[in-house]
């Protein structure tokens, strides 16, 4: 067999597992089994990923995977049981910090449209899910205060904002060879992110959580598709799917609707004039 | 093979499948259920590993080796604090 069939024969088998553990994951009984059956699944992608003909260096990927696993281990060693959310806060936000730099480093002069489009969703998705989970980690462990952010004209900055991100995605795609626009996407998608989250309590951080969960699946997913890689498709996808069905189960354990959660900030506000 | 239309169909089968997995979660599994699925997000260490391995770039280069630094924050973070809370909630219930 070549390396080629290897690696493709390596992901099969990681995505199979993947699967499998997620669907244990839902059952008490079976939980922690599936997580070490995802687990193995991650381990087999990483190792036959290392194989890729295209690698000619590794001091730099292993700089990266020794310092990103020993602040992993640590942090999830040392951290307070009652601080576990706020923790699965943080290292989602570190998640869709690396679909960000992915897409971003997948760009070269001669990427094709439909490229171009995957790497401004990867940059958007990933971006959204870094600030939004940091201000949510800075809610919950009162970093930031935890009550709802408003101000008056907020919906028109929002408005803005997201008008910016599509002119700048679009011009963007227009312009590959200019980096400004790429800039102004990465920048707004940032802002956005903060944007989307401070207007919500800490109280429904969970849930607001799970919601950023999921987009840093589908940042995966997007960032699959511009560095033609169908692992992080299959991956990203199932926690794209998944977290917005958990989601929605947790919302209605709050016996809340998902808009009820994610514009609660904005209504408040029209209450108050009201 | 690996045309545009054949991810898509990749994608639109586990969207579905995605969708599927999840249903009739107990309540104290919520939390174990999103950190478990974070840790999975950590794919992206794949892709940043070949970007980081690149002679060059530079640029990319840099950027592919903070992906892998981020991403495995993510993986082994994520699998290990999930790992903690279910061996937590075996203890309190046996």
């Amino acid at each position: 067999m070549d390396t080629a069939s290897i690696i493709a024969f390596g992901y099969v088998i990681a995505s199979g597992l993947f699967i499998f553990g997620l669907k244990l994951l839902g059952s008490p009984a079976t939980a922690r089994k599936g997580n070490m059956i995802s687990a193995v699944g991650m381990l087999i992608a990483v190792c036959v990923a290392l194989l890729d003909q295209g690698i000619v260096d590794y001091t730099w990927i292993a700089g990266g995977m020794i310092a990103g696993g020993l602040i992993g281990a640590i942090a999830a060693r040392v951290v307070a049981m009652t601080s576990m959310p706020e923790m699965v806060a943080l290292f989602n936000g570190f998640g869709g910090a690396a679909s960000l730099l992915v897409g971003w480093a997948a760009l070269t002069p001669d990427s094709s449209t439909f490229t171009l489009i995957t790497i401004v969703l990867s940059i958007l998705i990933g971006g959204v899910t870094l600030t939004g989970s940091l201000v949510a980690y800075g809610k919950l462990s009162e970093v930031l205060g935890s009550g709802a952010v408003n101000f008056s004209g907020q919906q028109i900055v929002n408005s803005l904002v997201i008008l910016g991100v599509v002119a700048g995605a679009v011009l963007f795609c227009m312009n590959p060879a200019d980096p400004t626009f790429l800039y102004v996407v990465i920048g707004l998608a940032l802002l956005f992110g903060v944007m989307a989250v401070i207007p919500i309590g800490g109280a429904d951080m969970p849930v607001v959580i799970s919601l950023l969960n999921s987009y840093s699946g589908l940042a995966a997913c997007a960032a699959g598709f511009a560095i033609n890689n169908n692992v992080l498709i299959v991956a990203g996808s199932l926690v794209g799917a998944s977290g917005i069905i958990l989601t929605q189960i947790m919302c209605k354990a709050m016996n809340r609707s998902l808009s009820n959660v994610l514009f609660s900030g904005f209504a408040s506000v029209s209450n108050e004039v009201t | 093979m690996n045309g545009a239309e054949f991810l898509l169909f990749i994608l639109m089968l586990s969207v579905f499948l995605g969708f599927e997995l999840i249903n009739k979660v107990p309540a104290t599994l919520h939390t174990p259920l999103m950190s478990g699925a974070n840790a999975i997000s950590g794919i992206t260490v794949v892709g940043a590993v070949a970007l980081a391995g690149a002679g060059d770039p530079t640029t990319s280069k840099i950027l592919g080796a903070a992906a892998v630094g981020l991403a495995m924050i993510n993986v082994v973070g994520g699998y290990m604090v999930t790992d903690r809370m279910l061996g937590f909630f075996k203890k309190k219930e046996g």
